[in-house]
C-alpha cells in the first residue's frame, strides 16, 4: 500500500505550535467523556420516568411515554442534533440571544449533552418499561395486598427488582451512547473522531490518527463495560437474577 | 424570523434524488450485511479456532467503535487499498456515495451477524444432527435445514435493524455524501433555510421510520401466534 507509516507524529506539533498532536486527542477525549457523561444522566433520569409511567394505569401518562419514546426512536440522531442546534434557537428568541452572546463549543456541548440525553432516555425507557413488565404480576398485587400506595409500591417494590434486572441491557445502552457522542462533531464539538480527523487532514497520516481513535474507543467500552459489570455485582440480589450473583 | 416552506417544493427534484439514494443505500447495505453478516455468523459459530475468532476479532471491533469513524475509516482506506489492488499510480476517485455503500456493507455485517448467530442457535441441535443422519454434508444442512428457520424466526429483528440502517445512512452527511439530509443541508445553506430544511427532513424520518416499526410490531404478532 502506498502509505508511508509515522508513529512519531503524535509529538510533533500543530501547524499554530501551540500544542502537539498527542495533546489535541486527548482534549477529544474529555469532550467525548464529559458529553456521554452528562447525556447519561439526562437519559436515566428522563428515560427512567418515561419508561415507568409507562407501566402505570393511567391510560393519558402511558400514551405520553409511548409518543415520547416514538418521537426520540423515528428521527436519525443527526436530525435530531440538527434541530437542538439550528431550529431550535431560531424558535426560541431568548435562546437565540442566548447562543449569540456565548461561546461557540459551549453552546455546542449543551446542545450535544440535551440532544444526545433525550434520543437515548427514549431507548432507557423502553429498557426500564421491560424491566418492570418481566416483573411476575404478584409482586405488584402483593405490595398493594401490604397497604402500599401506588408511589411506594414502585419505589420500594418495582422499580429495585426492575433496576437491577435492565443493568445489562443499560450497559449496551451506555456503550453506544458512547459511540454516538462522535456524532457531535457534525454541529462542531471537537470530540475524540473530530479531533482524529482533524490531526488526519494537518498531517495525513489519517492511518495513525484513526489507529489511535479506535484504540481509545476500545479502552473507553471496555472501561463502561467492566464498571457496569462491578455495579451489577455489587447490588445483585444473592439467589435471585441469574447471572448477577456470581 | 419568517418561515418560507415554499423551498421545500422548490426542491423538491433535488430532495427526491437524495432520498432515492438514501433508500438504494439501505436496500444494498441490508441485502450485503445480511450476506456477509451471515457467512460471519457462520464463520464465528464454525468450529475451526482460527476462522471463528477472526470473525468474532471483526464483530467486536466493528462494534465498538462510533459508525462515524468507521465511515471516515473506510473513506480513507478504500481509495488505497483499490490502488493496491489495480496497481494504480494514485488513489482513484472512488466518491462518497460508492464509498458510503462499502462502508455500510462492511459494518452492517457485523450488526446482522450477531442477529443470524442467535437465529442460528435458537434451532435446536437435534435438527443438525438429524440432518447429518440423514446423510447431509454441512452445507447442506446449513443452506436447507438451519438457515432457512434461522432466518424466519429472526425477521422482525432483521427488519428492526434495517429501520436502524436506514435511519444511520444519514451519517453519510459527514463524507459529505448527497443522501436525503445531505440533499436538504445542501439547499438549506444554499438558501439560508436550514429550519424548514431540517424541520422537514425530520418529518420525513418519523413518518418512514414509525410506520415501518408500527408494521414491523404487526408482523412480530402475526408470527408470534404461528408459533
Amino acid at each position: 500500500m502506498a502509505y508511508n507509516f509515522d508513529w512519531g507524529v503524535f509529538f510533533q506539533e500543530l501547524p499554530g505550535g501551540e500544542a502537539e498532536y498527542w495533546q489535541i486527542l486527548l482534549d477529544g477525549v474529555g469532550w467525548t467523556l464529559a458529553v456521554s457523561a452528562l447525556a447519561w444522566i439526562i437519559a436515566l433520569a428522563v428515560g427512567s420516568i418515561v419508561g415507568t409511567i409507562r407501566t402505570t394505569d393511567h391510560p393519558w401518562l402511558v400514551r405520553l411515554g409511548n409518543a415520547w419514546v416514538e418521537l426520540f426512536r423515528n428521527v436519525p440522531l443527526i436530525v435530531q442534533l440538527f434541530l437542538w442546534y439550528f431550529v431550535v434557537p431560531e424558535v426560541i428568541p431568548p435562546l437565540k440571544r442566548w447562543v449569540v452572546a456565548s461561546d461557540p463549543s459551549t453552546v455546542q456541548f449543551l446542545m450535544a449533552v440535551v440532544g444526545l440525553g433525550l434520543f437515548t432516555s427514549a431507548r432507557v425507557a423502553e429498557q426500564v418499561r421491560a424491566g418492570i413488565q418481566s416483573l411476575p404480576r404478584g409482586q405488584r398485587f402483593a405490595a398493594m395486598a401490604v397497604g402500599l400506595d401506588t408511589v411506594q409500591t414502585y419505589r420500594h417494590v418495582l422499580l429495585p427488582m426492575a433496576f437491577r434486572i435492565v443493568i445489562p441491557p443499560l450497559t449496551s445502552e451506555t456503550m453506544n451512547l458512547i459511540k454516538n457522542s462522535s456524532v457531535a462533531l457534525t454541529i462542531g464539538l471537537a470530540e475524540l473522531t473530530f479531533r482524529a480527523r482533524e490531526m488526519g487532514e494537518y498531517t495525513f497520516h489519517f492511518f495513525e490518527a484513526f489507529t489511535a481513535a479506535t484504540l481509545i474507543y476500545v479502552a473507553i467500552s471496555m472501561t463502561a463495560n467492566r464498571v457496569m459489570a462491578f455495579v451489577e455485582k455489587k447490588v445483585a440480589v444473592p439467589g435471585y437474577i441469574a447471572g448477577g450473583g456470581k | 424570523m419568517t418561515f418560507d416552506f415554499d423551498v421545500i417544493q422548490r426542491s423538491l427534484p433535488y430532495l427526491w434524488k437524495g432520498f432515492q439514494y438514501t433508500v438504494e443505500l439501505t436496500v444494498i447495505a441490508a441485502a450485503g450485511g445480511i450476506f456477509f453478516g451471515t457467512l460471519l455468523a457462520l464463520a464465528r459459530l464454525s468450529s475451526t479456532k482460527w476462522l471463528s475468532l477472526a470473525a468474532s476479532g471483526y464483530v467486536n471491533l466493528m462494534r465498538s467503535i462510533p459508525l462515524v469513524l468507521v465511515i471516515f475509516w473506510f473513506f480513507f482506506l478504500v481509495p488505497l487499498i483499490a490502488q493496491s489492488l489495480t496497481g494504480a499510480e494514485r488513489p482513484p476517485q472512488i466518491g462518497a456515495e460508492r464509498t458510503a455503500i462499502i462502508t455500510f456493507i462492511m459494518f452492517e455485517a457485523a450488526y446482522f451477524c450477531e442477529i443470524m448467530r442467535a437465529g442460528i442457535q435458537s434451532i435446536p441441535k437435534g435438527q443438525v444432527y438429524a440432518a447429518y443422519a440423514l446423510g447431509l454434508s454441512y452445507g447442506q444442512a446449513m443452506r436447507l435445514v438451519v438457515l432457512p428457520q434461522a432466518f424466519r424466526n429472526m425477521i422482525p429483528v432483521l427488519l428492526t435493524q434495517i429501520i436502524i440502517l436506514f435511519q444511520d445512512t444519514s451519517l453519510t452527511y459527514v463524507i459529505s455524501a448527497t443522501d436525503f439530509l445531505g440533499a436538504a443541508s445542501k439547499i438549506g445553506q444554499r438558501d439560508g433555510r436550514l429550519v424548514e430544511m431540517y424541520v422537514f427532513v425530520a418529518v420525513v424520518y418519523f413518518v418512514i421510520s414509525s410506520t415501518l416499526s408500527f408494521l414491523v410490531k404487526r408482523l412480530q404478532k402475526k408470527i408470534a401466534v404461528i408459533r
